[in-house]
């Protein structure tokens, strides 16, 4: 029986699973992709995240790495070449860890409420939604990435969501690029790096996603 | 004469989040200064330390901005000097384990303590201890695995998750008796019971570990900021 080395589970519009298709192709890993239906959700993905049952999943040699910040500090350390994904000095490195832990705790949800929520809620999920992304905004400041000259891991944890933003200034009613042009041309670089714009689908086919999403469960 | 060190820790006593950094410190055999932080009344110093989240452990090293959010600073004590004693494992996939239990640790187990004590109805209560004993059995399985057989999550010796976890054994203790129940029941779960006796008497943890009378006034303080829900 043939089996791939490194195996992704994943879910095609999921930010989370995309920041592991990035980082994968940053390192230049072959892998097998496996797509997950997350409405009717297969063995394996219980197999191998038996405790939260979520995408992405990364599979090693037939052992699961779970959570997408866990994966990647992983793939960095396994595949331990170039480009370095994490910062090489230690202190540079808590940084990294500090804000891939910001987008993770505040980038999501907040973005959900931008297109998820109605009336004065969705207009309150609006406002925190800019003002997390102006935060991240002046972390950057006038640096090509987030931490500097070289492109890595807080870029990946954040570049995803852009992905997502038509379908926030669609859903949501805002225009991201007004309120954060600087965000929005450090997302543009990022883009210009084929692990990006390989990775990252269709804005438009997001919105389309997530349309279908709203009418299935009735948002 | 005040001591100086070169690394501080903005803190306060009762917080196992804090501790849990203590305890590494320790372990680690680090000289640090305690900065004690009255958290109904926030200093300049935190507020300009963790401008993103206000909250407390908070390290600072020499000259270096602060390092916020403490499994994060025990990640860069490891890295800061590799050849002390080291938490984290060496294998890449046994520190993706353990980073992926100590997430699970932070965000879904510990969290349910906070939700019982806000949680005023009684079978409110009961659904939330329901989830501690569901909780608890996973990280007995994790424990089992882990430990191979061993005294502790690392092995023969304290390394990572019993820091990550270990931390929060008094708080629990507390939290049990106001509300009967007991966490690390030796029935249910008698290695992680077996484990927390162990790991609360290990000299790094039960020097850093607050009292009763500070673990009740931390929580009369958190019964005024985070009151529990209406009925």
């Amino acid at each position: 029986m043939g089996g791939s080395e490194v195996v992704l589970l994943d879910f095609w519009p999921s930010m989370f699973g995309m920041r592991v298709r990035i980082a994968l192709a940053e390192k230049g890993i072959e892998y097998e992709y496996k797509e997950q239906d997350l409405a009717n959700k297969r063995a394996l993905l219980y197999e191998m995240n038996p405790v939260h049952k979520k995408i992405p999943v990364l599979i090693h040699k037939g052992k699961p790495i779970n959570d997408s910040g866990i994966i990647i500090q992983y793939i960095d350390e396994t595949w331990n070449k170039k480009p370095q994904l994490m910062p090489s000095d230690p202190y540079v490195r808590a940084q990294a860890r500090f804000w891939g832990d910001y987008v993770d705790k505040k980038v999501y949800v907040a973005s959900k409420k931008t297109w998820a929520l109605k009336g004065e809620e969705q207009e309150k999920g609006k406002k925190e939604f800019i003002e997390i992304l102006k935060v991240l905004e002046g972390q950057i400041g006038d640096k090509p990435y987030f931490l500097g000259e070289s492109f890595g891991y807080v870029d990946i944890a954040l570049v995803t969501f852009y992905s997502w933003f038509h379908t926030c200034e669609t859903l949501g009613n805002c225009n991201i690029e007004k309120e954060c042009p600087k965000l929005i041309a450090w997302a543009k670089r990022c883009m210009q790096r084929e692990s990006v714009s390989k990775t990252l689908p269709d804005s438009k086919k997001i919105y389309e996603f997530c349309i279908e999403m709203k009418n299935q469960f009735d948002f | 004469m005040a001591k100086h060190s070169e690394i501080k820790l903005i803190g306060t006593p009762a917080s196992p989040f804090v501790n849990r950094v203590q305890f590494a410190l320790n372990l680690k055999s680090i000289n640090y200064e305690d900065i004690e932080e009255n958290l109904a009344c926030k200093s300049e110093l935190l507020l300009a330390s963790n401008p993103v989240y206000k909250k407390v452990p908070v390290l600072l090293h020499a000259d270096k901005p602060p390092i916020c959010e403490s499994q994060i600073i025990i990640d860069y004590l490891d890295e800061m000097k590799p050849d002390l004693y080291q938490l984290l494992p060496p294998v890449s996939l046994d520190r993706a384990n353990c980073r992926f239990w100590a997430t699970y640790i932070d965000t879904k187990f510990y969290p349910l303590y906070d939700e019982l004590r806000r949680t005023t109805n009684k079978a409110g209560k009961e659904a939330i201890k329901e989830q501690m004993i569901e909780s608890t059995q996973l990280l007995e399985e994790a424990f089992i695995k882990s430990s191979n057989g061993k005294t502790y999550f690392g092995g023969d010796e304290v390394r990572y998750l019993d820091v990550v976890l270990g931390c929060f054994i008094r708080w629990i203790k507390y939290s049990d008796e106001l509300h009967d129940f007991n966490t690390f029941d030796e029935v249910r779960i008698p290695k992680l019971a077996k484990w927390a006796k162990k790991v609360s008497s290990h000299e790094a943890l039960k020097s850093v570990t607050p009292g009763t009378e500070t673990l009740a006034n931390i929580f009369g303080l958190l019964n005024v900021y985070r009151p529990p829900y209406d009925q």
